[in-house]
């Protein structure tokens, strides 16, 4: 790999340069009732709109790959006859300025299975590759387990990928652009000490992990406790509001539906975001519903992610974001379910 | 301009790499059409359905026990098991319950109208793994649809399989399916046994539960284990009393196969809501050796 560094207060300069493109990062959404920051990731107009030293967007990254609703295709209706047009919706690409981590493994995971797998999904390789990814380090805050999913570095799956130095930046360098780019603003070859500085930057940052998840035979323990009490418990808690899905950076079930114009000249077919803890997931027709209770829905999400996933891929769905358990209403968060049903209250 | 990012068309193939799959294909559907609709009973239809273009017909083929998408623009898409056999090409049957929206609609529409037609999907039944082997069909209720097509492919080919059973059974005599085909199908040397949960004035057929037909096969079998394959359909509750069934009378549970049933919304591992687990019914399955079934968490 090759490594570059640059001083900070080049950054507006490589920003300025990549904004001929569309340029999409954290930036600041408001203040929450106790006067803490409030993050998104969004469309930038200029560099100052760029937060980054942002802590945890409330909403992953994933809508700029995978949108929340999207039209697959379209249909010219006329009488008995029809046409379909197809559109994979992408026409420029698009630059992330400022990805932690977790995100971009995140994007990674949703790879395996909507670019690699058998189908590959158009709609969502279009986007991917059209989008330039400028990584970022972070430290970790209190809900972050990022550590105990392996998806606390990134090591591909973006362009280049910064570490702040305090007063200058750390690159990693992954594409051909990315190092056109860093030439354009006269980046240097990293000292020893630079080299150094990187690994305790490093280090440092793998002491601060304030929660831990058990990860050892997870999938043998889902299974063993596939029954277990705590299943219920939480079940009982959750509203099954599917809001812990819609900020996941790698919830990406969905349901398509289509709509037919009061002209009946026209029609579309929309693919939308889905979460497998809405009452209607598994429903088939008749009126039968394979999870029924909030529990064994509930239960789903953790098997998929921490076992289903993993004997298909290798790896977890979950990259230990922590943002469902920020944004559940009933304080269900990952740690806290998986220390429960391996019995460790 | 400079620094302008180069837009990567992966529908034309600009991004230089090499695929499996052709990306035009994943929202692609046939242009098809209903030629035929037959009333089976006052619920399921049995649609003809071909798809448009002849040289896409012959070229379209499947085994038994995949399933397609049909979509009608503006109405939905749902995932049917093909009913026919696979002799037949782009010329298919779908045997379809009226229930709910889209099945409903079908239900009225006319000979002659448009249909989008993608497929095929999923694991077949393996009928060609079973040749030289009794075979033992068992279908309950609405599975017969999933069933014919594995059904009519060994009548056809019927010189390369033992002993034929077809086991069916219904709630009704009115809700039984293809009652024109049962004298033609018993025709080829096999044992059709057919029964109703509640007969009516008229039925001169069996009473009872599907398991006790099974049962009195099974007594008359002198090797199960070794030669002979079951595939079974129908509603959960039923193939796990008859495969249970099977498994105690020594059947091996990999050579029994199902078809499970989930929601689908994509058939191409992708919307993940026929996901059990670490298996997606639509490209693991629909059809399942038992065995595997039993190992899946929540599968029946
Ligand atoms: C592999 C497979 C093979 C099938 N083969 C047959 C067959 O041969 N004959 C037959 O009659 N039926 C078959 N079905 C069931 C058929 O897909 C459903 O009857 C159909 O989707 C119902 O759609 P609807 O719009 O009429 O119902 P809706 O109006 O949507 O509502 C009826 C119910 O169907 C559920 N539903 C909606 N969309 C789907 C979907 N895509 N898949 C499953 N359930 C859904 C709803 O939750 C609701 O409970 C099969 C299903 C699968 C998965
Ligand atoms: S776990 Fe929390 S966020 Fe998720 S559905 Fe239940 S209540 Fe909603
Ligand atoms: S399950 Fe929760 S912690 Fe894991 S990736 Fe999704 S939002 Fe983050
Ligand atoms: S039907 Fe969409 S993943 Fe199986």
């Amino acid at each position: 790999m090759i490594f570059k560094v640059f001083p900070k207060k080049k950054l507006s300069l490589l920003y300025e340069l990549l904004a001929v493109n569309t340029m999409v990062g954290p930036t600041l959404k408001g203040k929450d009732r106790n006067g803490k920051s409030l993050y998104d990731f969004d469309v930038l107009y200029t560099f100052d709109d760029l937060a980054l030293d942002y802590t945890a967007t409330i909403h992953s990254a994933k809508r700029f790959v995978l949108p929340y609703h999207e039209k697959l295709s379209s249909f010219d209706i006329n009488k008995t006859d029809w046409k379909k047009h197809v559109d994979i919706n992408v026409y420029k690409p698009l630059v992330f300025f400022g990805m932690h981590p977790c995100d971009i493994n995140a994007l990674n995971k949703l790879d395996m299975v909507l670019a690699g797998n058998v189908y590959p999904n158009p709609y969502y390789i279009g986007k991917r590759k059209n989008i330039f990814i400028v990584g970022l380090d972070c430290s970790p805050e209190p809900q972050c387990f990022c550590h105990s999913m392996g998806t606390d570095s990134a090591l591909h799956g973006f362009d280049m990928f910064l570490t702040d130095l305090g007063d200058k930046y750390f690159v990693e360098v992954l594409s051909a652009t990315a190092f056109d780019f860093l030439s354009q603003i006269k980046s240097k070859e990293p000292s020893k000490k630079d080299h150094q500085h990187y690994k305790q930057v490093n280090a440092l940052k793998n002491k601060n992990f304030a929660t831990n998840v058990e990860t050892n035979d997870l999938t043998k323990i889902l299974d063993l406790e596939f029954d277990a009490k705590a299943w219920d418990q939480w079940g009982d808690k959750c509203l099954s509001c599917g809001t812990c899905s819609n900020v996941c950076p790698t919830c990406y079930c969905y349901g398509v539906e289509e709509n037919i114009d009061l002209d009946l000249k026209n029609a579309n077919k929309i693919r939308s975001l889905h979460s497998c803890n809405l009452l209607d997931f598994a429903k088939v027709s008749g009126g039968h519903n394979f999870r029924p209770e909030k529990s064994t829905r509930l239960k789903y999400r953790y098997y998929h992610k921490h076992r289903g996933f993993v004997e298909a891929f290798e790896e977890s769905l979950c990259v230990g974001c922590g943002r469902c358990g920020q944004a559940c209403l009933a304080d269900i968060t990952p740690p806290e379910v998986i220390a429960s049903v391996r019995g460790k209250e | 301009m400079k620094n302008k990012l180069d837009f990567i068309d992966i529908m034309h193939g600009s991004d230089g790499h090499h695929r499996k799959e052709d990306p035009n294909s994943f929202e692609y559907s046939y242009q098809a059409e209903i030629t035929n609709v037959y009333s089976l009973t006052k619920t399921e239809k049995l649609y003809q359905i071909q798809i448009a273009d002849p040289k896409l017909r012959t070229k379209f083929t499947f085994k038994p026990g995949q399933f397609v998408m049909l979509e009608l623009p503006g109405i939905g898409e749902a995932p049917f098991s093909i009913s026919s056999s696979p002799v037949r090409h782009g010329d298919i049957e779908l045997c379809i319950r009226g229930a709910g929206n889209f099945t409903n609609f079908l239900s009225r529409v006319q000979r002659g109208t448009k249909v989008g037609l993608s497929g095929p999907f999923g694991t077949h039944f393996p009928v060609e793994k079973m040749h030289g082997q009794d075979l033992l069909l068992i279908a309950g209720g609405l599975g017969i649809a999933p069933l014919r097509s594995p059904l009519l492919s060994v009548l056809e080919n019927r010189s390369r399989y033992g002993r034929v059973d077809i086991m069916y059974g219904a709630k009704n005599p009115d809700e039984l399916l293809f009652t024109y085909q049962h004298e033609e199908w018993r025709r080829f040397d096999i044992n059709l046994d057919i029964t109703v949960d509640q007969a009516d004035k008229q039925w001169q057929g069996r009473t009872g539960l599907i398991t006790e037909i099974l049962k009195e096969r099974i007594q008359e079998s002198t090797d199960l284990a070794n030669n002979t394959f079951a595939i079974v359909c129908g509603p959960p509750i039923m193939f796990r009393f008859v495969c249970d069934m099977l498994t105690q009378a020594g059947l091996p549970m990999q050579k029994m196969f199902v078809s499970l049933e989930r929601r689908m919304h994509c058939g191409r591992g992708k919307c993940c809501r026929c996901n059990i687990g670490s298996t997606y019914t639509c490209i693991d399955g629909p059809v399942f050796d038992y065995w595997s079934v039993m190992n899946l968490k929540e599968a029946i």
